[in-house]
């Protein structure tokens, strides 16, 4: 479905991801750990076409979509659920939404769109009319992962769901993952919180200082002594 | 519905009766307050998104400059001048729009940017003296009532020609308004990086709210020079007329459709008031006066004047934590 071939990209004088290559399935769940500051969000940036990689490739279901600006991205099908959830703070979350489906295939669909996503997520309905800066942490990430979804998109990407929330909410996040999947779509997501990840994903990449150090499925990495010891304290 | 449809029927009519009743000096006033509100509109096109320009000075007095001096020296008529200079204006919007956009300045070094543009335009205007006339300013070459020339001795030409303006002004805050590129907008004056991840092109979007200000202001410009005649670069652009145009968008509001006309109508009544009840005595106090009031009606009121009428209407409602949250 998605594939990154030997992706190298940074800001400035400054390399960020050196050769990074992998793959995701479609329907599949791929994350990709690693500590603070190996890339993580850099990479999710890339696929999502927020920053342009500077060698390598990268393709969407055999196209060639490398290179290609932001917008023609969510286009072609990839949908990013950023980092901290950026979400319009002073707009409704119906707005938040109704701008989710901003590209023209999206909005053509926009009621039908809504409909499936308020039966995902029947809480974001509730709210619909509020604004979403006063949504509380796990609903504005709810919300983050609604707008995103409104595009109808082939690969959702998710940059740190989990990150600044409540632990028990932290769950509910999750759990959301959980839903996603069970729709058939294609997760690839960034996370801190290992222990809670490889619960959710079929396989996930180690990413550290800008290149993969590791990869294998949930259960390999689970049982690996390395992976234990510095990312789960074991 | 209908009482909308009244009231713009009300004030069309009043629009039309005004010329027939005013004194000479009050319609030379009401066409000054439209074209300015003209340009006010086109400013606050970028402005109610955050795109706080103080460079539409610079617009303004391109769009008067081009049409005056190709007439008095090619004599080149305004019909094709005055869209060279909107064209042109139009250009330079792309030159600064560009890569301020591309690079991602945005807020306050927006702001330092744009200011610094009204400031070259009004010192090439100066520097170019021998053209230009530098800072003793520049009058029009007259020949009387012409179409051609575009002149009208008779105020109630330029007035008719200032309403319609006004009109088409306001159409297109409306159009954009209306559109779908308003909630792009919004969603890009919130948050860039977030409105470029669910698929809008952020760069075409502020391109094209640019240069359409622009455009319309450079035109407001040569409408402005065509009528009162005489350019001066200080009262045609330069950071002076900038903040003229931020100041009195947003003390009437950039979030309503008339905000930006009653910053005119208020403005400019309070300056030619307080001008001709001090006369010459107080030398600065109506500018001072002018600007404790202009200081004061955007602490209490910054949603603007009308914004802060229409607040019980709803949807401005949130526009007030709009501003807590830009604030804070």
């Amino acid at each position: 479905m998605l594939s990154l071939a030997a992706v190298s990209a940074g800001y400035g004088s400054f390399q960020a991801l050196f050769d990074v290559s992998l793959e995701v399935a479609q329907g599949e769940a791929v994350g990709i750990i690693g500590p603070n500051g190996a890339g993580k969000t850099t990479l999710m940036r890339v696929i999502s076409g927020l920053i342009p990689m500077r060698e390598g490739a990268m393709t969407l279901e055999g196209r060639s979509v490398g290179g290609l600006p932001a917008h023609r991205m969510v286009e072609a099908g990839i949908a990013h659920v950023p980092e901290n959830r950026r979400l319009f703070p002073r707009l409704s979350v119906e707005e938040n939404l109704r701008i989710g489906a901003f590209i023209p295939q999206a909005r053509a669909h926009f009621a039908e769109r809504l409909d499936w996503v308020f039966s995902l997520f029947p809480r974001l309905e509730e709210r619909r009319g509020q604004l979403a800066g006063t949504l509380s942490g796990g609903e504005q990430q709810m919300c983050a992962i609604a707008r995103a979804l409104m595009s109808k998109p082939k690969v959702l990407l998710m940059d740190e769901p989990s990150a600044g929330l409540a632990p028990l909410v932290v769950q509910q996040v999750f759990d959301l993952v959980h839903k996603i999947r069970a729709e058939g779509l294609t997760v690839l997501i960034v996370e801190q919180n290992v222990q809670q990840v490889l619960e959710v994903v079929d396989r996930a990449y180690l990413l550290e200082v800008g290149a993969i150090k590791l990869a294998g499925s949930s259960a390999e990495l689970k049982d690996n002594s390395f992976i234990r010891q510095s990312y789960m304290g074991l | 519905m209908s009482t909308t449809r009244l009231a713009w029927a009300a004030g069309l009519a009043i629009l039309i009766v005004l010329p027939f009743i005013t004194p000479t000096y009050f319609l030379h006033l009401l066409i000054q307050i439209l074209i300015w509100a003209f340009i006010y509109t086109a400013w606050s096109l970028m402005g109610r998104f955050g795109f706080v320009s103080f460079g539409h000075g610079a617009f303004m007095g391109i769009g008067a400059y081009v049409p005056a001096l190709l007439w008095s020296y090619w004599n080149v008529t305004p019909w094709l001048g005055i869209p060279l200079g909107v064209v042109l204006s139009g250009l330079l919007a792309i030159i600064i729009g560009y890569p301020c956009f591309r690079r991602r300045v945005i807020g306050h070094y927006f702001a330092l940017v744009t200011l610094a543009l009204s400031q070259v335009v009004l010192l090439s205007l100066i520097a170019a003296r021998e053209i230009t006339g530098g800072s003793l300013g520049f009058t029009q070459r007259a020949v009387g009532y012409s179409w051609y020339a575009l002149q009208f001795p008779e105020k109630s030409y330029f007035y008719a020609i200032a309403v319609l303006l006004w009109l088409f002004g306001l159409a297109v805050w409306r159009r954009i308004d209306r559109g779908i590129g308003r909630e792009a907008l919004e969603a890009i004056s919130e948050d860039e990086e977030a409105a470029a991840s669910v698929g809008i092109d952020v760069l075409r979007e502020k391109m094209r709210v640019t240069v359409i200000s622009a455009a319309l202001t450079a035109l407001g410009g040569a409408v402005y020079g065509q009528y009162v005649m005489y350019l001066n670069p200080e009262t045609v652009s330069g950071i002076a007329v900038s903040l003229q145009i931020v100041f009195a968008a947003i003390a009437g509001g950039v979030y309503s459709l008339f905000g930006p006309s009653v910053g005119a109508l208020l403005t400019l009544s309070l300056t030619e008031g307080l001008r001709v009840w001090f006369g010459a005595n107080f030398v600065g106090a109506a500018n001072t006066i002018y600007g404790i009031l202009l200081v004061l009606c955007i602490i209490f009121m910054p949603q603007g004047i009308v914004g802060t009428l229409q607040r019980p209407k709803g949807s401005s409602a949130r526009r007030d934590i709009a501003w807590n949250w830009r604030k804070g």
